[in-house]
């Protein structure tokens, strides 16, 4: 056997014929292999490669019903949220969900963050750390598969290109063949209602950072803000590029997850697997013929044609398996037609595989230290959360004192210090508190001039931050409080209705004697 | 050396390299990888030219390549600001024009009075009063109840317009402290013994003879200006001599000082240098810093 039928006519065939060789450990290029060396042999390998359009086929089942309602529920929740109604009084918007940037304020049905309290948000994302943590190691990338935007969308534009273009045959032949109106027609149909999606989620984006009827309603007679229109575009064309176009590129090229959430299964994950001990060996069966001495996998390739990444789940554990579980539905439709028991391809463990190699009995075990802390600590920091926000204070005070100059003094010797108190009044109705402070012996609180009637009432608006300017005052006699040059008392900010009070301490600053 | 493998798994050889014995595969780029690299760098190499981009030396020194559009951060910065005073015309003009007890009755106005009194002040009056007002020997602490010159409103206003012993306007306030050591008007010791009483007028003397003796030459000689009792006379400029805030210093060698050399400070004249509306703001500003008077 000198070398690998220099008469095989394309490229491909040569490659395939070499890799056949290489699998039975014979040299692929022969003994003379300097004579015959294809393009795309290992020497001339490229170093970049086309994209390989994938066509996945629909298939029905459970994991198929699982995924349109988390697509139907998350789609709801993004598109419906900026809609819903909270009333919270004059003068406040109505939207329940709503980032308020000009005013700096996100509004959450009852909640109202201003930017003081952005820890919230930081509880939040360690929420949603933990979560994904803790789903991924009991269940795998359950993200990916599932509730993913980019697998949400890029399956629903999946959906409108089998709509337009037929199923996974159907599309593979409308692309071979040459253009004609039915093509064209089809093509734009598709495209046009892709793009009428893309913006419409680029809509309902803006919508969460303004109030929704209004935007809305300025959206429609182009009175819109030009930022608007620049973010609905923005958005229209990265989900038309990622969902319509990129698809599976952005998982397997651009994203992160895929890296990092391979580091967080371990042998007792639930994931998307081939069960090669069921199904090698594997080859064509007829109807009829016994099932003995051989795999349960007829090699019908459906899980391949079923994969939206386009990848064979039979090569086992990959980067590339999302974990969408369609080709566990497809198996599972061909399972039940050659009378087989389902589950050849199914949500299985590393640990289990090695159990049933060893012909023990397969067990699944949720309840591992690594869940039983991930959700401890969930618990934990979602209670912290709550509590805070229950808790959450409706006034208060921050007092800064002057720096420059530390105090002044007075013609009569007395020493005076500045100070500035901010009083933040987080209710929804207007309010006026009094000033008092306590710790000084002797001290005299005044306003600067021009301040008005009531020097030690100060009245805030609703939901708004105001800086009083007030200053204390010590006269010489009183000045032996101070221990080198410095006394600590505290201002008292109290509501005069509902006697509500806010403190804060700060220091009394003189000469050091 | 590198050794390339090829993965039993995968079929695809690794780099050649080896980490410990982590070896890496080496899949192809996809093509749009490197066409958007490409097009990435046609993007740069656009922007150098359309843009302010590479700096170069020429005989006068550096500069930088101006790009197509002439675009200039400079000119842009200038337009906002232009804008900025723009949006806020029409309030200042209620500044400039409202009386200003007015203007300190109605909150925003007087909100903006204050913000844009202390962005002029740290322009204009804190080389010589302090960033924070507070004044250094022979410029006065503004944030104290003491005035030379009064502290209403008005007598701020008229202080910040005139100024004070500044040649070049009419209406400036005038009056010296004559130098009665270097002009030889008294002798050293009659120095010495007006200094006793003046720190006896703040109970500060140790020489009850020398104070008494020092009361008849300040009867004949300071009166005038700080009046009988020595606390001042604000149309004069005569410092109150009984309070505890000097400008110059209040110990005995300050007091001797001032009296033998004379004083005679100045301060500029800001009208027709700043606007009516900010000498209004800068009013209302020092006003409010703690000592403003009704």
């Amino acid at each position: 056997m000198t070398d690998i039928a220099p008469n095989l006519a394309t490229p491909l065939e040569r490659l395939a014929a070499e890799a056949a060789a290489t699998a039975a450990g014979r040299n692929p290029h022969g003994e003379e292999g300097e004579r015959y060396t294809a393009v795309n042999s290992e020497k001339n390998r490229p170093l970049y490669e086309s994209r390989v359009k994938v066509y996945p086929k629909l298939v029905h089942g459970t994991f198929r019903r699982l995924k349109w309602l988390v697509m139907a529920v998350t789609l709801t929740i993004y598109y419906v949220t900026p809609w819903l109604r909270w009333e919270r009084g004059p003068g406040l918007p109505d939207q329940a969900v709503l980032l308020d940037f000009p005013a700096r304020r996100f509004y959450f049905f009852f909640l109202e963050i201003w930017p003081q309290e952005f820890y919230y948000v930081t509880g939040l994302l360690i929420l949603a750390a933990l979560g994904l943590f803790l789903v991924t190691s009991v269940a795998g990338r359950v993200w990916c598969g599932y509730a993913c935007p980019q697998t949400v969308w890029t399956d629903l534009f999946l959906h409108v290109e089998r709509f337009f273009e037929g199923d996974r045959a159907a599309r593979i032949r409308l692309d071979k063949s040459p253009l004609s109106f039915n093509k064209i027609a089809r093509k734009v149909g598709k495209h046009i209602v892709w793009l009428l999606i893309a913006v419409a989620t680029g809509g309902a984006w803006v919508f969460y950072f303004a109030d929704a009827p209004t935007l809305a309603a300025q959206l429609l007679s182009f009175e819109a803000p030009l930022i608007a229109w620049l973010f609905i575009a923005l958005f229209a064309f990265t989900t038309y590029l990622l969902g319509a176009i990129a698809r599976e590129q952005v998982c397997i090229y651009m994203c992160p997850w895929p890296r990092i959430q391979g580091a967080m299964f371990d042998e007792d994950s639930l994931l998307v697997s081939y069960r090669a001990d069921r199904g090698e060996k594997r080859g064509p069966h007829k109807k009829g013929t016994s099932w003995e001495g051989r795999g349960d996998c007829i090699d019908c390739g459906q899980c391949v044609a079923a994969c939206p990444m386009g990848i064979d789940i039979r090569d086992g554990m990959q980067l590339e398996c999302i974990q969408c579980a369609l080709c566990i539905d497809a198996c599972n439709e061909i399972m039940d037609k050659v009378e087989r028991p389902r589950g050849l391809i199914t949500y299985d463990t590393f640990r289990n595989q090695e159990l049933r190699q060893a012909g023990e009995t397969p067990r699944v075990n949720l309840l591992r230290p690594r869940t039983v802390v991930y959700t401890i600590a969930l618990t934990l920091v979602a209670a912290v959360m709550l509590f805070a926000l229950l808790n959450r204070a409706t006034l208060e005070a921050n007092v800064i004192a002057d720096r420059n100059p530390l105090f002044v003094t007075l013609s009569d010797g007395s020493i005076r210090n500045g100070y500035q108190v901010k009083i933040l009044n987080k209710e929804h109705s207007a309010r006026s508190y009094r000033i008092s402070i306590d710790g000084l012996e002797g001290a005299a609180l005044t306003r600067p001039a021009l301040t008005g009637e009531h020097d030690e009432i100060v009245s805030v608006n609703p939901d708004t931050l105001v800086n009083a300017r007030f200053f204390v005052s010590l006269p010489i006699d009183r000045l032996k409080q101070l221990d080198k040059g410095e006394a600590e008392f505290t201002f008292i900010v109290t509501d005069i209705e509902n006697g509500t009070t806010a403190t804060k301490k700060t220091s009394f600053k003189g000469p050091i004697k | 050396m590198s050794e390339k493998h090829k993965d039993d798994v995968t079929g695809v050889e690794t780099t050649g390299h080896s980490w410990d014995g982590i070896r890496e595969l080496n899949n192809p780029l996809p093509k749009w990888w490197i066409y958007t690299f490409y097009a990435t760098i046609v993007w740069c190499i656009a922007y150098w030219v359309v843009m302010p981009a590479w700096p170069y030396i020429t005989n006068e020194g550096w500069t930088y390549t101006k790009g197509l559009i002439g675009y200039e951060q400079r000119e842009v910065v200038t337009g906002e600001l232009a804008g900025i005073v723009e949006s806020r015309a029409d309030a200042m003009l209620q500044i400039a024009e409202m009386p200003l007890r007015d203007v300190a009755a109605d909150p925003a106005l007087m909100e903006l009075a204050l913000a844009a009194g202390r962005a002029a002040f740290g322009d204009n009056c804190a080389p010589c009063h302090g960033s924070g007002a507070q004044g250094f020997k022979g410029f006065p602490n503004l944030n104290d109840d003491e005035w030379i010159w009064g502290g209403t409103l008005e007598d701020i206003q008229y202080t910040v317009n005139h100024g004070i012993r500044w040649e070049a306007n009419d209406g400036t306030r005038q009056n010296i402290m004559m130098a009665y050591g270097r002009d030889g008007i008294l002798s050293r010791a009659e120095i010495s013994d007006v200094a006793e009483y003046v720190l006896s007028l703040s109970g500060r003397s140790e020489n009850a003879e020398a104070a008494t003796r020092g009361s008849e030459i300040f009867a004949t000689q300071c009166v005038t200006c700080h009046g009988a009792d020595g606390t001042g006379n604000r149309e004069l400029g005569a410092p109150n001599l009984t309070d505890a805030i000097w400008l110059y210093g209040g110990e005995r060698a300050n007091i001797i000082e001032s009296v033998s050399n004379g004083r005679s400070g100045t301060m500029p004249a800001w009208e027709g240098r700043l606007s009516e509306a900010t000498i209004r703001s800068l009013t209302l500003f020092v006003h409010s810093l703690g000592g403003g008077e009704e």
